[in-house]
């Protein structure tokens, strides 16, 4: 579903970063927590193909 | 790649997504940085008053995306004039066709070069890959389209932002600050006059694929909709004082890059080289200023892609 627009990167980019040989997103952080998790979030939020979401 | 849907649109997006980074982008700052400020030297060289459209909104994303792709620069007044003239509303039909033509008969010319002799550029890297992941043959047809998308998509649209956001920065004293005295946040005013400015208009234009709902009014299959990009960025509910430039307000959530699996495919090269050329160019023009009264300006009202013709400046 990921169209590598890098939004997530520009947003989060502890949590996010990009695959060099598919530009698809990879998950650098998967239980981010405090300001990383608010950024996470609102990456998820800001993703154009709905690629993301969290999981409570 | 603009006309499709689903699997097919993936299938043409997944071979240069990776080109596309944010990584990648912000690999190319040094050599942006550098032709940025060749062509402010060569302005300051030939003194002033200056057309910005020529001087520099215009050349600086054309070379970038020239550069990337491996179109050779020394094309450009072609393909610019062949762009200008595809998206000018007094194009007719058979213009536009003429020009659409003429467009794909020099890329089919340079992409059967380039699979002759695959080099270190997009275009190449792109051959190169569908060879090794494919059956071995070259999708000439494709790769035409995705070279002529991308070299008119990755040049005329940075150019019109450029001249638009330096025309408002040079019209208002208090907003161009910041950039003056190298304060402020350049990527947060780059993010909010793509937004104010949402040069794409109606390009944002849809079909219906099956019956659908949109804010309860019912669309029919087959029914169009013009999403229109600049009416959502200046939509009250989603900005204060929408009509208002304020950097401040923090606008990543706007849609001047699109929505969808659709969006900008050359977004953060867009705002690497518009943070690049605002910052340079009143680092070191501090005194820049418009040469003619705004409203006088030859705005591009008869094109698909707003913007400007010409924007004349003085120091």
């Amino acid at each position: 579903v990921c169209v590598g627009a890098g939004q997530c990167v520009l947003t989060a980019p502890e949590v996010f970063d990009q695959d060099e040989d598919d530009g698809r997103v990879v998950l650098l952080d998967d239980r981010p927590e405090g300001e990383r998790a608010e950024s996470a979030r609102r990456a998820v939020g800001l993703c154009p193909s709905h690629a993301l979401s969290v999981v409570p | 790649m603009i006309g499709l849907d689903g699997a097919e649109h993936a299938a043409n997006r997944r071979p240069v997504l990776s080109e596309f980074t944010v990584k990648r982008v912000r690999a190319m700052r040094p050599r942006i940085q550098t032709i940025v400020d060749e062509h402010i030297d060569a302005m300051l060289a030939a003194g002033s008053p200056a057309d910005l459209v020529t001087s520099l909104s215009l050349p600086v994303p054309s070379l970038v995306i020239c550069e990337l792709l491996g179109v050779p620069y020394a094309d450009h007044e072609f393909f610019q004039s062949c762009t200008a003239e595809l998206l000018s509303f007094s194009t007719t039909g058979g213009g536009r066709a003429d020009a659409m033509n003429r467009m794909l008969a020099y890329m089919d010319r340079l992409c059967a070069a380039k699979e002759a002799d695959p080099g270190d550029d997009l275009l190449g890297r792109v051959i190169t890959k569908q060879r090794t992941a494919g059956d071995g043959t070259d999708d000439h047809e494709h790769l035409v389209g995705l070279a002529v998308i991308l070299l008119v998509a990755g040049h005329e649209t940075t150019a019109n932002v450029i001249s638009l956001g330096t025309a408002a920065l040079l019209n208002d004293p208090a907003l161009a600050a910041p950039l003056r005295s190298g304060t402020g946040s350049t990527p947060a005013l780059v993010e909010e006059l793509v937004r104010y400015f949402s040069i794409t208009g109606a390009v944002t234009s849809r079909a219906a694929t099956e019956d659908t709902t949109i804010g309860g009014t019912p669309i029919r299959a087959g029914e169009g909709v013009v999403a229109l990009v600049p009416a959502a960025n200046h939509d009250p509910d989603a900005f204060d004082s929408p009509d208002r430039i304020d950097p401040e307000r923090g606008s990543r959530h706007h849609l001047g890059f699109g929505y969808g699996v659709h969006q900008c495919l050359g977004q953060n090269l867009a705002r690497l080289e518009l943070e690049i050329v605002f910052d340079t160019l009143f680092r070191r023009i501090p005194t820049l200023r418009l040469d003619a009264p705004l409203d006088t300006l030859p705005f591009k009202d008869d094109a698909a892609i707003y913007g400007l013709n010409e924007l004349p400046v003085a120091w």
